[in-house]
């Protein structure tokens, strides 16, 4: 019998995943565009999904500090590294679409969610200060790049290599 | 007698009346701005223009002779970022290179009370002249005045952000232009003249 997460913390998990692995190569991508009304559109998108990511991801932070996760049967280095890399993957689904809404605020173009809820300016327009976290944006985006690697690589490693209910306690099954 | 003097006094006073009558005509450009709003994927967006010249002659008391004309170089936009500016210089939108003018000359102002008017006149973009209106409100601070205004216009009806641009849901049609001048009284308007000995 497995021990699973919460449906909730499951489906948290994957909206998240499913959402950040749109708009990170949706970033790269609009980027280099030639200036277009399809450059401004994905350039919404983006935002969008990014301020939607940091909805779900204060949620889920809620979620976790009221919901106990289930007990893992680990060595304790595993389980110090686990608690690190999941530590770092919070941080960065909240720091990483911040950093986009400050970056946004600083070049002067106001985020307004799904073209309806206007979010406030964080900071006023300032051309130097966008260019600073446009930098901080892609070095948190390649930190959460890397950590999303790991994370995968240990998900697999748990699930192929010692066949143990790690990446099953997050899957959405109805049978366990 | 007595009546004589009543008289005597309103003339003085019509005079005084008429001494103080200002025009301002020197317009100060380094505190005057032409900045203008737009939405763009329905977020509400600035910018401005850093190069324009305008020339003033207003007098309250002679609103028939006021006049202003402001040429605006449309190549001193600031939209925001660098890429814009390059692109809204192009052909699409304002083509500069043709069109280095947007220009606004008043054909009539009218008051609306108080200290508000309404400024009517011709405004040209990209080749395309078409008449507009604004509300202007007049403040009188020592020896200058600023106007204050603001109206709206149809991009698509001067041309403007044509070609793929002409999807309205991503930079829309409406565009507000605001105008803030600072206008000077003419140093030798309010003064008799003296001979020279």
């Amino acid at each position: 019998m497995i021990k699973r997460y919460t449906g909730i913390a499951i489906a948290l998990h994957w909206l998240i995943a499913m959402l950040i692995f749109s708009a990170f190569p949706l970033g790269l991508y609009m980027h280099d565009l030639k200036l277009s009304p399809t450059k401004l559109h994905l350039y919404s998108y983006h935002k969008w999904i990014g301020i939607t990511v940091l909805g779900f991801a204060l949620l889920r932070v809620i979620w976790r500090i009221t919901h106990k996760p289930p007990p893992l049967h680990l060595a304790r280095w595993q389980e110090i590294g686990s608690h690190i890399v999941h530590g770092l993957l919070y941080l960065m689904i909240i720091a990483v679409p911040i950093s986009g809404w400050l970056m946004s605020s600083a070049k002067g173009v106001k985020t307004v969610w799904l073209g309806i809820l206007p979010l406030p300016d964080l900071v006023a327009k300032n051309k130097e200060l966008g260019d600073l976290l446009s930098l901080v944006h892609t070095a948190l985006n390649y930190t959460m790049l890397l950590l999303v690697v790991m994370h995968i690589a240990a998900a697999l490693k748990h699930h192929f290599v010692d066949r143990d209910d790690v990446l099953l306690r997050m899957l959405p099954m109805n049978k366990g | 007698m007595k009546h004589f003097k009543n008289m005597a006094f309103c003339a003085l006073l019509l005079l005084a009346c008429d001494a103080s009558a200002i025009e301002y005509n020197q317009v100060a450009l380094n505190q005057s701005a032409v900045t203008f709003g737009f939405r763009q994927m329905g977020v509400p967006m600035d910018g401005k223009f850093g190069k324009f010249a305008a020339q003033v002659a207003f007098d309250p008391d002679k609103l028939a002779s006021a006049q202003a004309r402001i040429d605006v170089t449309l190549a001193s936009v600031d939209s925001g970022s660098s890429e814009a500016d390059q692109s809204v210089q192009g052909k699409l939108w304002f083509d500069t290179r043709s069109y280095p003018l947007a220009s606004f000359v008043s054909t009539s102002v009218r008051p609306l009370g108080g200290n508000r008017y309404q400024v009517t006149g011709k405004l040209t973009i990209k080749g395309k002249t078409l008449d507009v209106t604004s509300p202007v409100s007049l403040t009188v601070k020592g020896n200058s005045a600023q106007f204050d205004g603001s109206f709206n216009i149809k991009r698509l009806s001067y041309g403007v952000g044509i070609g793929e641009w002409t999807d309205l849901d991503t930079v829309a049609d409406d565009i507000q232009i605001r105008f803030h001048l600072v206008v000077l009284a003419s140093p030798s308007s309010n003064q008799p003249k003296r001979k020279t000995p």
